[in-house]
C-alpha cells in the first residue's frame, strides 16, 4: 500500500427491487388493464451503505445468502443502477461477477479471449498480444483452435480467470470463483492473489469461505439485510460472520410427551460457560445437555458426540462410553450433562448429536438425536485435517559442502 | 510501482447505460461481437457463405417465376429482373436485421446481467452481423448486373447514400424491438406480422408506376420504399422517379427523412431510458 489514495468509496447507496405482482408480459394484458397500477413488492436490498476501499487493499465482504453482498457488487461493477447514493471507482474496474461469462460455446479459445476482454476494457490489438500469456497461464496451450463447447468445466474456469488476470485492470471485483477448478488450480489462484496483493492492486473478493478472508483480506466487512454488520479486521468481521450464521438456532429444545426421556436443554458454551455457538479453536468447548426422565431407567448410558460437516463423528463423550456408571435415573428426575472438550476442531461447522441407552450394552435406545445443534470454531492455523493436534515442528537441512541455517 | 505514481482519477459509476463513456471500446465490441456472430452462421455450415447467398436467391427465383410468367407484374419495367434481386436484397436485409434483433438482448441474458458494457452494443451488432452479409450479397447483385448487361453509371458510386438510411432505419428499429421486447414478448409476432406487411407496402416487387397515381406520394413517403425508388434510380434506370419526384419534391421529402430520423431518435431515447433496468427485467 503505497499511494494511500482511495480506490473504491460508497456513499449512501441503496437499492430497492421493485417485483410486480402481476407480470405483464403481453401487450395485451396492459391494453386491457390500462388503468390498472402496476403492484409492486418492493424488497430493500442495500440500505445507504458506506464505506471506502483504499488503493491496495484487499477487501472481503461476506454475508448470509440474501444479505445484499452479490447486488451491492453488481452495483460497483455498473450491472445495476442504483438507487440511492453514489459509487466512485479510481481507474479501471474489472468484474469477475461469473467465471467464463460472455463466453460462447461455438467459438474457439482465440475468439472468446479477445471478446471477454475487450469486454473488460483492454483494446483488441492488446487482448490479441497477450494471448500466448492468457493461454499459458491457463495452461491450454494445447487446446487453442478447439472450441469453448469442447473444453471441461475445469479449463473455461481457467481460461475466464486467466483473461480477468491479463486484463490488468485497477481494481478488480471477485465473486465466489474459488468453488471451482481443481485443487491445483485453487492453488494458483491463491498464488496470483498473493501476488496481486504485492503489486498493490485494489481487490474487492465476495466469498463464504472465512478461511480466504483471514488468509488474504487486509480488512472485511459484513452485511446482513443490506446493511454493514461489522468492518473492520477479518478476525473480528469472521467471527461476527459465523455468530450471524447461527443466530436462530441456539439452543433446541424437544418436546415429546410420550418419550421416556426426554431432551430439555443443549447448547455449547465458551471457556466461561456463557453460552456460545462461535467456539475459538484452542480453548476449551463446553457442551451442557439437560434430560428430563418420564419413567424410571435402569443402567442408563448418555452420549454426545460431534460431526463436522461431512458427517465424519469427529469425537464423542459420554457416561458408558467412557466406562463411567451413571447409576440409575429415577422417575421424574432432571439430569444435566456437562462435557467440555479441548477445542482441537480446525475452523468450520460442527455439530452435537446425543443419546440416551438403556442396559448395560446400550442396546435399547431411549433417545437418538442426530446434528441436534450446531456450532462453529474459528481461528486457530490454516490446517488441512479434521482436528489441529498440540504438536512440535523442526526442520533439519544439510546440503552438501555448506551448512544452510 | 513507486510512490510517485499519481492516483488514477475518481469516476463515479453510474450503473448500465445504452452508450457508456468509453468511444472505442463501444466501436470495438460492436465489431467483434457482429463479426464473431457473423462467423457463426455462416462458417459453421459446409458451404458456408454461400448459404447465406442462397436464401435471396432462392427467393428472388420464386418472385420471378410468379411475376414474369405467372401474373406478369415485370412486364414493360425496364431490367425487371435485376431490380427484383436488388430489392430482395436490400429488404431482406432489413427483415433479417430487425428480426434477429428482437431477442437479441434476451439471448445475451447472462453477458447482461453480469458484465457492464454499453448495452446498445447489443441490437447495433446484430445488425452489423447481417450488415456484412449485405454487403457481400451486394457483390453479387452487381456481378448479375453486368451479366445481365445494365449499363454502367457513375450514379452506382452513390450507393452508399441510399444504405446510410437504410441501416439507419433497420437500427432504429432493431432499438425500439430489442428493448420492448424484454418486457413484451409479444413483440415477436407482431413484428413478424408487420415486417411482412411492409413486404407488400413497399415497391419491391412492383414499381411506383404500378400504385394509383392519386396515392402515389403518400406511398412514397414510406422511408424503406422511398429508400428503394432511389435505388432504383441510381442504380438500374435513371429514368425512373427518382425518391424525390415521387413524394413530390423537396418539402415532401422531409417526411420520409424525417421518419428515419424520428425511427432512431426514438429508438435511442427509448433504449437509453430501458437500458439501466434491462438487467433487472430479464
Amino acid at each position: 500500500m503505497l499511494d494511500a489514495h482511495t480506490a473504491i468509496e460508497v456513499r449512501g447507496l441503496s437499492k430497492t427491487f421493485r417485483t410486480p405482482r402481476h407480470h405483464v408480459h403481453t401487450l395485451k394484458e396492459r391494453a386491457l388493464h390500462p388503468l390498472r397500477k402496476r403492484q409492486y413488492d418492493e424488497r430493500t436490498v442495500l440500505d445507504a451503505i458506506e464505506f471506502d476501499v483504499m488503493a491496495g487493499e484487499f477487501f472481503g465482504i461476506v454475508g448470509r445468502n440474501g444479505s445484499g453482498k452479490s447486488t451491492l457488487l453488481k452495483c460497483l461493477a455498473g450491472i445495476y443502477r442504483a438507487d440511492g447514493g453514489t459509487i466512485s471507482v479510481a481507474g479501471r474496474l474489472a468484474p469477475f461477477i461469473e467465471l467464463g461469462v460472455g463466453f460462447n460455446p461455438d467459438l474457439t479459445a482465440h475468439d472468446n479471449v479477445v471478446l471477454n476482454a475487450v469486454m473488460m476494457g483492454i483494446s483488441p490489438k492488446q487482448a490479441r498480444d497477450r494471448f500466448d500469456e492468457i493461454m499459458a497461464f491457463a495452461e491450454l496451450e494445447e487446446f487453442v483452435d478447439l472450441k469453448l463447447k469442447n473444453y471441461s468445466s475445469g479449463m473455461q474456469v481457467r481460461l475466464a480467470f486467466a483473461v480477468m488476470v491479463q486484463a490488468d485492470a485497477d481494481v478488480l471485483l471477485i465473486d465466489e470463483v474459488l468453488a471451482v477448478g481443481d485443487a491445483a488450480f485453487q492453488q494458483k489462484c491463491f498464488d496470483v492473489f498473493y501476488e496481486l496483493r504485492e503489486r498493490g492492486k485494489t481487490i474487492v473478493l465476495v466469498t463464504h469461505a472465512m478461511e480466504l478472508v483471514r488468509q488474504f483480506c487486509h480488512r472485511a466487512m459484513l452485511i446482513s439485510g443490506g446493511e454493514i454488520v461489522s468492518i473492520g479486521d477479518p478476525d473480528e468481521v469472521g467471527r461476527r460472520y459465523l455468530a450471524e450464521n447461527f443466530k436462530d438456532r441456539t439452543a433446541q429444545v424437544v418436546d415429546d410427551d410420550s418419550a421416556v426421556i426426554q431432551l430439555r436443554e443443549l447448547y455449547t458454551a465458551d471457556a466461561e460457560d456463557r453460552p456460545s455457538n462461535t467456539i475459538p479453536h484452542g480453548g476449551p468447548l463446553r457442551i451442557h445437555a439437560v434430560f428430563e426422565a418420564a419413567e424410571a431407567i435402569e443402567a442408563p448410558g448418555i452420549a454426545l458426540w460431534i460431526e463436522n460437516e461431512e458427517r465424519v463423528r469427529v469425537t464423542s463423550v459420554g457416561a458408558l462410553e467412557n466406562g463411567a456408571a451413571l447409576g440409575p435415573i429415577a422417575k421424574g428426575e432432571r439430569i444435566e450433562v456437562i462435557a467440555e472438550i479441548a477445542n482441537a476442531f480446525t475452523s468450520g461447522r460442527y455439530f452435537v448429536g446425543c443419546s440416551v441407552t438403556r442396559g448395560s450394552i446400550g442396546a435399547d435406545l431411549l433417545l437418538y438425536l442426530d446434528r441436534a445443534i450446531e456450532f462453529y470454531v474459528f481461528g486457530g492455523e490454516a490446517v488441512h485435517g479434521l482436528v489441529s493436534l498440540g504438536h512440535w515442528f523442526e526442520v533439519k537441512r544439510e546440503r552438501t559442502g555448506e551448512v544452510v541455517g | 510501482m513507486s510512490a510517485t505514481t499519481t492516483p488514477p482519477r475518481m469516476r463515479e459509476i453510474r450503473g448500465p447505460s445504452a452508450l457508456g463513456g468509453d468511444w472505442r471500446r463501444f466501436f470495438n465490441l460492436t465489431w467483434l461481437i457482429a463479426y464473431t456472430d457473423y462467423k457463426l452462421t455462416y462458417f459453421g455450415s459446409v458451404l458456408g457463405y454461400l448459404w447465406s447467398l442462397m436464401r435471396p436467391l432462392m427467393f428472388f427465383g420464386v418472385l420471378y417465376v410468379v411475376f414474369t410468367h405467372i401474373v406478369k407484374f415485370g412486364d414493360g419495367v425496364k431490367d425487371y429482373p435485376v431490380l427484383l434481386l436488388m430489392n430482395i436484397v436490400l429488404f431482406s436485409f432489413f427483415q433479417e436485421a430487425t428480426g434477429a434483433s428482437v431477442a437479441s438482448v434476451l439471448q445475451r441474458e447472462s453477458l447482461v446481467r453480469k458484465m457492464h458494457f454499453p448495452r446498445l452494443v447489443i441490437p447495433l451488432a446484430t445488425v452489423l452481423s447481417v450488415a456484412l452479409n449485405l454487403a457481400l450479397n451486394l457483390i453479387a447483385v452487381f456481378a448479375f448486373l453486368l451479366i445481365y448487361g445494365v449499363d454502367v453509371q457513375w450514379t452506382w458510386l452513390l450507393l452508399p447514400l441510399v444504405l446510410l438510411p437504410l441501416l439507419a432505419i433497420a437500427s432504429g428499429v432493431a432499438m425500439i424491438l430489442s428493448s420492448l421486447y424484454v418486457r413484451y414478448r409479444d413483440v415477436a409476432p407482431i413484428w413478424s406480422v408487420i415486417s411482412q406487411a411492409l413486404f407488400y407496402g413497399a415497391p419491391i416487387f412492383y414499381v411506383l408506376e404500378t400504385v394509383p397515381e392519386n396515392v402515389r406520394e403518400w406511398f412514397a413517403c414510406n422511408p424503406l420504399s422511398a429508400i428503394l425508388i432511389q435505388a432504383r434510380h441510381w442504380i438500374i434506370d435513371p429514368s425512373a422517379p427518382s425518391a424525390v419526384d415521387a413524394v413530390g419534391g423537396w418539402v415532401h421529402f422531409l417526411i420520409p427523412a424525417g421518419l428515419t430520423v424520428a425511427i432512431c431518435a426514438f429508438g435511442l431515447w427509448n433504449f437509453n431510458r430501458m437500458a439501466p433496468q434491462i438487467a433487472e427485467e430479464l
